[in-house]
């Protein structure tokens, strides 16, 4: 069976008043079915266009998007309109419309795909209770909060039974509370009903929390990509390493001083190494930074240590906490 | 001031002809100028359908309407009012040229209105495979609908004022009156009553307009 989406050197260039600007720059993933997909990058790495690309929101230059093994690009307007019913879409600002109560903008996909009125009434009450909104079915939009509209959202984007939900930055304008509710949803989502989900975002946390594999965006290409635990414990590109690390602190505090990062998980040792770093070295670290975080369901402790200034002992200190079967890296 | 029964017979003729006047001409107004404002607002270069050879071609036509003075409009069109109505002059006369000012004048407040539509919402109804017809038919026009109901009123009152215009060269109703009575046979308070009467009615005009466009929004929490 095909990848759900398969993405093939993708190419996307804009021109603006300051010149060429290539938001895509040969672009290549895959995505399988059921999967949670998290693309990330800072802003203006072109995650937006790259999202838009995928339900031809945005026409790519070169390059081709298969859904299914089907080329979109192939595809007539009218196929084009009948396969983007199957593909929802979220979004950062919500985009209900206004003038509509939740439920008649629950059914507003299903005006457009022509289910019978009273049936999309129906279905629209049911996915209501899914979101947990029941309470709000004659509400405008207006007066919900951010949260509460991005639910009702959700309900409107599966109204259609899509197979796949691409999220543009669903939570950047939500509360860390918010945030985490309203992706513990879209993974109870994906996980029911079966639907491949794409997640955009600028938030490690974001890809942390829901995301199996994650590709990292770079100035329009893609850095790495590969198992979110893997990048996250070991970050290969300098975009990936940013990412990881911003994601917590400001890294510009830290610039210039000598700074490494240890990760831990289950496989490390008990034995209490920086303590003992400070002990066989005789001289002492600085704890600039600590966690504990829930990576795909393991926790995943990270440090990061001020070392001394003096680069001999410091380098031997990497070379002992490496011995001892910690990630390090400088950073 | 005690005007006699035929005098006010005749104002309350005078208030008639120009809310019909008014009234029809908005409607007819709308019926052209409806359908071009949202050509504009489509054909645009961040519309839903861009195209910039349409956007071009209605918007110049749209400015030199514009730019024509109303006056000039009246005596500019009398060939092509004897041609619709059969007569130069009096109110379903006057509906002709007061149409053909109008509607550039629509398209562009349905212009301005339809613009106000956050682009996010459009991009939401297009991810879900709507047509074009169906956004500005579902998404386009709801969605600005306090806006265009506010621009039906500044509409509604700009064409009153024309209409009184239209009374110096014959055109019946209100502006009529105050021109013949008022003007020409110095009768002034006939004018004056003319001129509150006008007022009364743009200010109830705009204020059920206010009143329906504010009942119609659920944008206010």
């Amino acid at each position: 069976m095909p990848p759900i989406i398969e993405v093939k050197n993708l190419c996307k260039s804009f021109e603006t008043k300051e010149g060429r600007v290539d938001a895509a720059k040969n672009i290549s993933f895959s995505v399988e079915k059921g999967e949670i997909f998290g693309i990330i990058g800072l802003s203006g790495a072109g995650k937006s266009t790259l999202v838009r690309c995928l339900n031809l929101l945005e026409r790519p230059d070169s390059g081709d998007v298969l859904v299914n093994g089907q080329s979109l690009l192939a595809m007539s307007p009218k196929e084009l309109s009948m396969r983007r019913q199957g593909i929802g879409m979220i979004f950062q600002h919500f985009n209900l419309l206004m003038q509509r109560n939740v439920i008649d903008n629950i059914c507003f996909p299903m005006e457009i795909a022509k289910v019978p009125r009273a049936k999309a009434k129906q279905r629209a009450t049911e996915l209501l209770e899914t979101v947990g909104m029941t309470d709000k079915a004659l509400a405008y939009p207006a007066q919900l909060s951010g949260g509460q509209k991005q639910r009702v959202a959700i309900a409107r984007v599966l109204a259609n039974n899509p197979e796949i939900l691409l999220c543009d930055e669903a939570t950047s304008a939500l509360d860390p509370q918010t945030t985490r509710s309203i992706l513990e949803l879209l993974q109870h989502i994906s996980k029911t009903m079966n639907i491949t989900v794409i997640i955009i975002t600028h938030e490690m946390s974001v890809v942390q929390q829901i995301c199996k594999r994650v590709a990292v965006l770079d100035s329009g290409a893609v850095a790495e990509q590969g198992d979110v635990k893997e990048i996250f414990t070991s970050p290969k590109t300098e975009a990936a390493k940013r990412l990881v690390i911003s994601g917590v602190r400001p890294v510009d505090l830290m610039h210039g001083k000598k700074m490494v990062r240890i990760i831990f998980d289950g496989q490390s040792s008990y034995e209490p190494v920086v303590g003992n770093v400070t002990l066989a070295f005789g001289t002492p670290v600085n704890i600039m930074y600590a966690d504990t975080k829930d990576i795909g369901g393991s926790a995943v402790g990270e440090m990061i240590l001020q070392l001394p200034e003096d680069p001999i002992t410091a380098q031997r200190m990497i070379d002992y906490l490496k011995e001892r079967k910690l990630v390090v890296e400088e950073v | 001031m005690v005007f006699e029964k035929e005098m006010i017979t005749m104002l309350l003729e005078g208030t008639r002809d120009t809310l019909y006047m008014t009234l029809v001409s908005t409607l007819f107004g709308y019926v052209i100028g409806l359908p071009v404002g949202i050509l504009l607002t489509v054909t645009d270069k961040d519309g839903i359908r861009p195209n910039a050879f349409v956007y071009r071609i209605i918007d110049i036509i749209v400015n030199i309407m514009r730019s024509i003075p109303f006056l000039i409009l009246l005596i500019l069109v009398i060939p092509l009012t004897k041609l619709i109505v059969g007569k130069s002059y009096g109110s379903s006369a006057t509906i002709v040229p007061l149409v053909i000012a109008a509607a550039p004048f629509i398209a562009r407040m349905v212009e301005s209105s339809l613009k106000e539509v956050d682009k996010g919402v459009i991009e939401a109804a297009t991810s879900m495979g709507a047509s074009d017809f169906t956004i500005i038919t579902k998404v386009l026009i709801p969605e600005a609908r306090t806006s265009l109901l506010v621009g039906v009123t500044i509409v509604t009152g700009t064409i009153l004022g024309y209409s009184a215009m239209a009374g110096t060269v014959g055109g019946g109703g209100l502006g009529d009156i105050a021109i013949r009575y008022g003007y020409y046979r110095y009768q002034t308070d006939v004018m004056l009553v003319t001129i509150v009467i006008l007022v009364a009615l743009v200010q109830i005009l705009q204020g059920i307009g206010m009143i329906i466009s504010r009942k119609l929004d659920r944008r206010i929490a």
